[in-house]
């Protein structure tokens, strides 16, 4: 069989057409980039299942190893396993007391009243792959792990709940009314996309004072809750739902507000759905804001609880990296249910915070 | 055979626990809408049907006239008033003055000779990141945009691999590359395993300045791909046939009809995405918290140090600060309306 043959037998497709040269190229590209986005967050999930012991080994291992401990009789504390090379050439499973200088004592857990010294160089540990689920378990113990979790979902779904009524409102509103002054409004309200929160934080910092709000999950929930973005998405919806529903409605003697969460809000599903995905991701997310708002420690919502911790001189990655898998989890279950609703969304709209 | 009602319950239970949520919510949400309905039908009946459009517009323009709309125009005074104190009732004018510190340099271009040494420090990196970080992430962005538009298998499946890291919260994307980039970490691993030395990358400044950008690049290049495959999956394909017909190959079908059609959308990223990075700060805070030293201080950073972290607070200043930097961003948003709206009339 000649190369060229191999060639064409590696390449042939079920369609019978061959992989253009372009095309190996492109599949490289993007599983070096699935490695690329990927492989961070797997090693940090990885990471996160290790003992304080495995992370700040040299080079680290993949897998979350953990070395194998024995209850030994006369000993409080399970004892670390071994498998050593003994002075005879024979080989032994022991349990390390101690370690002094260059050398360790041992015991056999069989027997644990005689003491073996060994040289350092003379043992291995013996280790089996295993969860530690403690880095998980221990901070939601002795950190305020919850209540930043109970902070965060609270700020998230009040927040996006009150977007997501105040905003339609405003949206059925510039949609479906004639009135005076409606389309400077509209355009004010788009404007307001020139302002960020970076550039006031001052003066709303200031505000949020004034109205007692310091130090407060309304003031972290409030400001950013009438998003021009999610008004603008649902008036565009909106004007695509047909006038006649309204006028029938109004003839059978709906009230307006009935008309708005009756015939119109239902209609707005999908559009209602793009933005509470988003104000969920928004707000789940949030930093700057939450971190200049709150400064009291039971107050803080994840992302500002993440920060402290890793801020501390010492970081206790062990408790770190599990507690920002926590954090990163509930967006990955939500966009792997998601996914193709997400990014068909944005690509549509456009819109990020 | 005809369907009796009691069949039809057997086969729809009254409520399964799944939906229980659900129902609960909605029995919720009735309950209140009915009652916000019990106030609003007088109020209709005064004002009648047209005016309540207000009603509806009233808490949204609310928030926005408070948190927004005032803050803006407070922000205009606040910048020229000095003194510690948060109110303003408690500040003194100054005039131009918090302008002037920013402003006053023997030479701009050297920030050692400035008063207000950070400010311009904090401008001049962010100037390098948001060239370096933009240009960066829409090369790449169209890179990937162009490899998934072809007859890729697993479109959706990759599309989605390289959006994933656009979800993460800034902390935590800047804690995962943190563990990644330590002295102990995976990648000094690998390094030495090479037989390379170790190097701290978050404590030399220029590693620190790379790293920055690339892992602002890793998080957010997933969400402009999308866009840039959005703009080229509407070129309408007969084009591309119109076009072998007439013999062109594959580069020229790129340069005369996909890279022209393209122009709109790529100038929208160019122009978003400037947007954002002017505005860098949570990922980069977490990172390297602003250093080594103040390699990767950006200008929000100096902004919230300045009216916040630091000990003596000087809040006018930051509020002058953050007006040159809204400038800015007026700027690039006007920009990226002109295009927007000729991009829609093409």
């Amino acid at each position: 069989m000649t190369m060229d043959q191999v060639g064409s037998f590696l390449t042939r497709t079920r369609d019978g057409s061959r992989l253009h040269i372009t095309d190996i190229i492109s599949y490289i590209y993007l599983f070096l980039g699935v490695i690329l986005m990927f492989g961070p967050v797997i090693w940090l999930l990885m990471s996160s299942f290790k003992t304080q012991a495995a992370l700040i080994e040299f080079p680290p291992k993949f897998l979350p190893y953990a070395q194998q401990t024995v209850e030994v009789e006369g000993y409080d504390e399970p004892l670390p396993l071994y498998q050593v090379t003994l002075e005879d050439g024979t080989q032994a499973t022991l349990a390390q007391v101690r370690r002094v200088g260059i050398e360790a004592q041992m015991v056999d857990p069989e027997s644990p009243d005689e003491i073996i010294k060994v040289p350092i160089d003379q043992r291995e540990q013996i280790r089996t792959v295993e969860l530690a689920w403690n880095n998980y378990i221990e901070p939601l113990e002795r950190f305020n792990f919850l209540t930043y979790l109970k902070n965060s979902v609270i700020v998230t779904t009040v927040a996006t709940l009150i977007t997501l009524v105040i905003n339609s409102m405003a949206a059925f509103a510039l949609s479906k009314y004639q009135f005076r002054g409606r389309d400077a409004i509209f355009v004010l309200i788009i404007a307001t996309l020139l302002i960020p929160i970076s550039v006031i934080l001052v003066p709303v910092f200031l505000v949020i004072t004034q109205i007692g709000w310091n130090n407060n999950l309304w003031g972290v929930i409030i400001p950013g809750a009438a998003t021009p973005t999610g008004v603008f998405l649902l008036r565009q919806y909106m004007l695509t739902i047909p006038d006649e529903l309204i006028a029938a409605a109004r003839i059978d003697g709906a009230s307006e507000w009935r008309i708005y969460w009756q015939v119109i809000l239902p209609l707005t599903g999908p559009a209602l759905a793009v933005l509470a995905i988003f104000s969920v991701m928004w707000r789940w997310n949030d930093f700057l804001w939450p971190l200049i708002v709150l400064s009291r420690n039971e107050l803080f919502t994840l992302q500002v609880g993440l920060n402290s911790f890793q801020g501390d001189l010492q970081i206790q990655w062990h408790f770190v990296l599990a507690m920002t898998v926590l954090t990163l989890l509930p967006i990955t279950i939500v966009f792997a249910i998601l996914q193709r609703f997400i990014t068909t969304g944005i690509a549509t709209t456009g819109m990020k915070g | 055979m005809s369907e009796t009602s009691a069949d039809r319950a057997a086969a729809r239970p009254p409520i399964s626990l799944k939906e229980l949520p659900g129902t609960i919510l909605g029995a919720v949400m009735t309950l209140i809408m009915g009652a916000v309905d019990l106030v609003l039908d007088p109020v209709q009946r005064v004002i009648g049907i047209k005016r309540m459009a207000y009603i509806f517009l009233l808490p949204n323009m609310l928030i926005f006239g408070i948190f927004v709309l005032t803050p803006m125009a407070m922000n205009f005074y606040y910048s020229m008033t000095g003194g510690t104190e948060l109110f303003l009732s408690d500040r003194q004018f100054v005039g131009l003055d918090n302008f002037r510190i920013l402003f006053d340099c023997e030479n701009h271009l050297q920030p050692d000779t400035c008063d207000e040494d950070l400010f311009w420090r904090a401008i001049y990196n962010t100037a390098f990141f948001v060239t370096f970080q933009v240009g960066g992430m829409v090369l790449f962005a169209m890179i990937t945009a162009l490899i998934l538009n072809r007859g890729i298998k697993g479109r959706g499946f990759f599309r989605s691999v390289f959006f994933y890291p656009v979800l993460l919260s800034p902390v935590v994307v800047a804690l995962i590359w943190k563990w990644i980039l330590q002295r102990e970490g995976v990648l000094n691993a690998i390094i030495t395993g090479l037989g390379g030395e170790k190097i701290l990358f978050l404590l030399d400044p220029k590693w620190a300045i790379f790293w920055v950008i690339f892992v602002s690049i890793w998080a957010q290049m997933g969400f402009h791909t999308l866009i840039l495959l959005a703009g080229l999956q509407s070129i309408p394909p007969e084009l591309y046939e119109a076009g072998s017909i007439d013999g062109t190959n594959r580069w020229q079908a790129f340069q005369h009809i996909t890279l022209p059609l393209w122009m709109p959308t790529l100038f929208v990223v160019l122009v978003l995405s400037l947007i954002r990075s002017v505005q860098v700060f949570d990922q980069v805070f977490v990172l390297t918290g602003g250093g080594p030293g103040t390699a990767t201080q950006y200008i929000v950073q100096y902004i919230y140090d300045t009216a916040f972290a630091n000990q003596i607070p000087r809040r006018g200043l930051a509020a002058a600060a953050s007006l040159v930097m809204g400038g800015v961003l007026l700027v690039l948003t006007l920009i990226q309306l002109r295009l927007g709206r000729t991009s829609e009339a093409a």
